[in-house]
C-alpha cells in the first residue's frame, strides 16, 4: 500500500517538472492563433463562394502568388520588411501594458530624419544648390546609410518618447495621443516637403531632393529583397531577448502587470515608460529609414502607405511576442501580395486581399477570449499527496 | 527564495523562445521546401506562356492607383480600358489599388513575368518616379506607356507618353455653369495648388466670364488628392455662401458631387460621368475618353510599332479635338440654349477658332499675365508654367 503513494509522488514530481516548462500554455498559445486562422480561412472561402469563385482554386493561388516560388516569395518578403518593424512600435510597449498605434507617424517621422541626414551627409545641405548637387561629398555609402539609420531611429523614437512621457507624467490616455500624432507627423512632412526641404524640380509631387544613386540601401545579391528586411529580422531578434532575457524587460513585464506592485517593488515605472517607447518609435523609424534609403530615395506623401497601421495589425496578431510577428508579417505579407493575382488571375474585386485581411483580424481577437476556456490547455489539479509544487505564482507571472 | 523562484520563468521562457525559433526553422524549411517546387512550377508557367504564344493575343497591363469605381480617375481609366478588352487578340491584366509603394514594382514585374504583358499602362502620376523608371531600366524589351508628359532626355527610351489637356473641358463647362447660376457665385472644390488643377479652376472661370463677365469663383483647396471629409466640409461651406454651381477636381468627385445634390445645389464633374451619383443638380464635366488613346495604342503595338525606335511617338497629347476629351452628358437642369451655346463652343474648340488661353488674361490680383494679342495652343509648354489664379477666382495659391 505505500508503494502506490511514493510512485504516485513520482509522477506528481514528473508532472511539476513538465508544468514548469508549461508546455500546455505553450501549445495553448499556437494552436489558438493557428485555429484562427484556419477558422478564418474558412470564412473567406464562404465569401470566395458567394463571389462566384472556387474557394480551393482561391486557396491554392493564394498560396502560390504568395509562397509557390522563390520569385513570388520575394515579393512576400518585400513587403514583409517595413511590417516586421512597424509591429515592434506596437509590441514591445504593449508588454509595459500601453496600447500604442502612432507606428505610421513614427514612420514618417524616421523618413525625414533619415533624408535629411542623408542629404546632409551627401550634399551638405538639406537643400543642395545645383552646383552641390554636382559634388556629392566623399564619405563612403556606409557612413551615409549608418548616419541616416542613426537619425530615423532617434526621430523615430523621440517621436513615440514623447508619447510615453505623455503618458507618464501627464497622464494623457497613450492610444488617443499616438493617434494623434500620426497626423501631426504627415502634416508636418506635407508641410515640409511642399515648403522647407522641397526640391524645386519636382512639379507632379511635392517631394524631398533626392538621395544619390550610390547613398541607396542596395538588394540582397540576386533577389530584389533589400536589407531593410534584416533590419527587422534583427530588431525583432533583438528586441525579443530584450524583453524575455534581461532584468530590464523582466521589470518592463512586471510593470506591465501591475504598475503599483511595480512601484512597490522600486522600479523606476516612469524611465522605463519613456525608454520602451523609445525603443518602440526607433523600430517604426528604422523602417521609415528602409523605405526611403531602399525605395523611394527621397521623401513625399508615398511615404505614407499603410505600413504603421498594418504593422499594428501584424502586433495584435503576434500576441505582442517579437519572434512571432516576423511570422505574422511574412504570413501578411502574403496575403497582401497576393491580392494582385486574385484581381489579375480570378478576376475578383481589388479589396478581395483586404476582406482577407479583416477576416483574419477579426477573427484572432475574437480568439483572444477563448484563452483559458478549452479544458485541453488547462493545468491538470495537482494529485493529491502531491509535494509542493513550483509556486503558483511563476506561472502566472505570463508573457 | 523569492529569487530563485523568479530564476524559473526565464527558464520557461527559453522553451518557448526555443520552441518559437523551431517554429521559424520549420517555416524556413517550408520555404526552401517551395523553392525546390519553384522549378517545377515555374516550368509549367513557361509552357503555358509557350502555349499562349501560340495564337500570339497581344497582353497589355494595367495598373490603377484607386478603385475601378472610384467615380474618377481610375474608373475613367478602367472604362477605357473595358472599350479595349473586346478587340479580337487583346488580353488585359488589371490591378486596381496599387499604392505607389515598392508594390507598384512588384505588380507591373508580375503582369510582365507571369502574364507575360509586353506593354505597361501605369496609371497614376506617382508611379513614374521611381518606379517606372526602375521597371523600365530593368526591362528594355517591354514598352511602358505613363500618362503625363514627364518623360526627359536621358530617361529609358521604352517610355512613351500621352496625355489629354482638360482645359477646353473646362472651358465649355464653365459656360454651361454661368448659364445656370442663379447667384452668379461658383465654387470649386480642388486638390492641391499645382499646375493641372489651377488650369482647370482657370478655365473654368474663363469659360464662366465668357458668358456672363461679373461671375466669382470661391475656391478651397483641401490639400489632398483623396479627403473624403474635407471634401464634404468644403461643399458645405461653399453651399452655406450662397454657391449654387461647384466645380472639382479631385481624385474621385463622388463626395463632392452627392454632398452638392444633397444641399439642392448644381454640380459640375470631373474625370469620369458622375451623372447617376446626381441625376438633378449634374450639369455636365469635363471626361476623358482614354478609349481612344488605348486604341491607338492597341493598333500601333500589333502593327508591330516601338517606342523605342520611335515608330510610336514618345508623347501623344490632344484634346477635345481628338476627341480625348468629351463633356458628361447634359443633366436635366442645363436650358437648351446652354446645350446649344456649349455644342457651338466644342465646335469652334474642335476646329481651332476658339483658344481657350486668348489674352487679354488678367489674374486675380489685377496682374496682366497673358497680354492682348497673345493666344496659346493646348501644347504650349509656356502653359505648364502657370500658377497664378485667373480673375474672378477668390482664393489664393499659398
Amino acid at each position: 500500500m505505500s508503494k502506490t503513494p511514493q510512485s504516485r509522488i513520482w509522477i506528481a514530481n514528473g508532472l511539476g517538472m513538465l508544468s514548469r516548462y508549461n508546455w500546455r500554455k505553450i501549445a495553448e498559445a499556437i494552436a489558438l492563433p493557428v485555429g484562427a486562422l484556419l477558422f478564418s480561412l474558412i470564412l473567406f472561402g464562404i465569401f470566395c463562394a458567394f463571389c462566384g469563385k472556387n474557394p480551393f482554386a482561391v486557396y491554392g493561388l493564394i498560396y502560390k502568388s504568395a509562397f509557390g516560388s522563390w520569385r513570388s516569395f520575394q515579393g512576400t518578403l518585400l513587403r514583409a520588411a517595413p511590417l516586421m518593424l512597424t509591429a515592434l512600435c506596437t509590441a514591445l510597449p504593449a508588454r509595459l501594458g500601453l496600447m500604442i498605434i502612432g507606428n505610421e507617424g513614427a514612420l514618417v517621422m524616421g523618413g525625414l530624419g533619415a533624408i535629411a541626414a542623408g542629404l546632409l551627409l551627401s550634399y551638405g545641405s538639406i537643400t543642395p544648390s545645383p552646383e552641390q548637387l554636382q559634388n556629392v561629398s566623399g564619405i563612403p555609402s556606409a557612413g551615409v546609410l549608418l548616419g541616416m539609420a542613426l537619425a530615423g531611429i532617434v526621430a523615430g523614437g523621440l517621436w513615440i518618447a514623447v508619447v510615453g512621457a505623455l503618458r507618464h507624467y501627464r497622464a494623457v490616455n497613450e492610444t488617443i495621443s499616438s493617434l494623434l500624432m500620426n497626423y501631426i507627423a504627415i502634416a508636418l512632412m506635407n508641410h515640409l516637403v511642399g515648403g522647407p526641404i522641397k526640391d524645386p524640380g519636382e512639379t507632379i509631387k511635392a517631394s524631398s531632393f533626392s538621395l544619390p544613386e550610390m547613398n541607396r540601401l542596395i538588394n540582397l545579391p540576386t533577389t530584389r529583397i533589400h536589407y531593410g528586411l534584416f533590419y527587422g529580422l534583427i530588431a525583432c531578434v533583438i528586441a525579443y531577448f530584450l524583453i524575455q532575457r534581461t532584468t530590464f524587460g523582466f521589470a518592463a513585464r512586471t510593470a506591465g502587470g501591475n504598475v503599483k506592485a511595480a512601484r512597490i517593488a522600486g522600479l523606476p515605472v516612469g524611465k522605463l515608460t519613456v525608454m520602451i517607447c523609445f525603443l518602440a518609435g526607433s523600430c517604426a523609424g528604422l523602417a521609415g529609414m528602409a523605405e526611403v534609403a531602399a525605395v523611394h530615395g527621397r521623401v513625399n506623401e508615398s511615404l505614407v502607405a499603410g505600413y504603421g497601421y498594418t504593422g499594428i495589425l501584424v502586433a495584435f496578431v503576434a500576441r505582442y511576442n517579437p519572434i512571432a510577428c516576423t511570422l505574422v508579417a511574412v504570413l501578411l505579407g502574403g496575403i497582401l501580395s497576393s491580392g494582385g493575382a486574385l484581381q489579375r488571375t480570378l478576376d475578383m474585386p481589388d479589396a478581395t486581399a483586404l476582406v482577407f485581411q479583416g477576416l483574419v483580424f477579426l477573427v484572432i481577437l475574437f480568439s483572444e477570449s477563448l484563452y483559458g476556456r478549452f479544458r485541453v490547455f488547462k493545468e491538470p489539479i495537482a494529485p493529491i499527496a502531491a509535494p509542493p509544487l513550483p509556486p503558483s505564482s511563476s506561472t502566472t507571472v505570463s508573457a | 527564495m523569492r529569487n530563485i523562484r523568479s530564476i524559473y520563468v526565464p527558464r520557461r521562457q527559453v522553451i518557448r523562445g526555443l520552441l518559437a525559433t523551431a517554429a521559424f526553422g520549420a517555416t524556413s524549411k517550408l520555404w526552401t521546401g517551395c523553392s525546390s517546387d519553384s522549378a517545377t512550377s515555374n516550368s509549367t508557367t513557361e509552357s503555358g506562356s509557350g502555349t499562349g504564344s501560340s495564337d500570339q493575343p497581344l497582353v497589355l497591363g494595367f495598373l490603377y492607383v484607386g478603385a475601378k469605381d472610384d467615380y474618377g480617375w481610375s474608373q475613367a481609366h478602367a472604362l477605357g480600358v473595358k472599350e479595349i478588352g473586346n478587340l479580337p487578340g487583346v488580353k488585359i491584366v488589371e490591378q486596381a489599388s496599387v499604392p505607389e509603394t515598392k508594390d507598384v514594382q512588384e505588380v507591373m514585374r508580375s503582369m510582365i513575368d507571369e502574364d507575360g504583358a509586353t506593354a505597361i499602362f501605369p496609371t497614376s502620376f506617382g508611379y513614374f518616379k521611381p518606379h517606372i523608371l526602375e521597371m523600365a531600366k530593368q526591362y528594355p524589351a517591354v514598352q511602358f506607356f505613363h500618362c503625363s508628359t514627364l518623360w526627359e532626355a536621358g530617361m529609358p527610351e521604352n517610355i512613351g507618353n500621352y496625355y489629354a489637356d482638360t482645359d477646353e473641358g473646362q472651358f465649355v463647362a464653365g459656360r454651361v455653369a454661368a448659364q445656370t447660376t442663379k447667384t452668379g457665385k461658383l465654387g470649386f472644390v480642388a486638390a492641391k495648388p499645382v499646375n493641372p488643377v489651377i488650369r482647370n479652376i482657370n478655365s473654368f472661370i474663363m469659360g464662366a466670364r465668357s458668358v456672363k463677365p461679373d461671375v466669382k469663383i470661391q475656391v478651397i483647396f483641401t490639400g489632398d488628392w483623396l479627403e473624403p471629409v474635407k471634401e464634404e466640409q468644403a461643399t458645405n461651406s461653399l453651399a452655406d455662401q450662397g454657391v449654387d454651381v461647384i466645380g472639382v477636381h479631385v481624385d474621385s468627385p463622388k463626395v463632392v458631387i452627392e454632398t452638392a445634390e444633397k444641399r439642392k445645389i448644381f454640380s459640375s464633374g470631373y474625370h469620369a460621368d458622375q451623372t447617376d451619383l446626381a441625376p438633378k443638380g449634374y450639369l455636365t464635366g469635363t471626361t476623358f475618353y482614354w478609349a481612344e488613346f488605348y486604341k491607338n495604342y492597341v493598333d500601333m503595338i500589333k502593327a508591330g510599332k516601338k517606342v523605342m525606335d520611335g515608330s510610336i511617338p514618345r508623347v501623344i497629347q490632344g484634346s477635345m479635338k481628338e476627341k480625348y476629351i468629351k463633356l458628361a452628358p447634359f443633366g436635366p437642369a442645363v436650358s437648351e440654349a446652354a446645350k446649344k451655346d456649349a455644342e457651338d463652343a466644342e465646335a469652334k474648340i474642335a476646329d481651332g477658332s476658339l483658344l481657350v488661353y486668348t489674352g487679354e488674361i488678367k489674374d486675380n490680383t489685377g496682374k496682366v499675365r497673358i497680354p492682348k494679342g497673345t493666344a496659346y495652343k493646348m501644347t504650349d509648354p509656356v502653359l505648364d508654367k502657370i500658377d497664378w489664379l485667373a480673375e474672378g477666382v477668390q482664393g489664393s495659391v499659398s
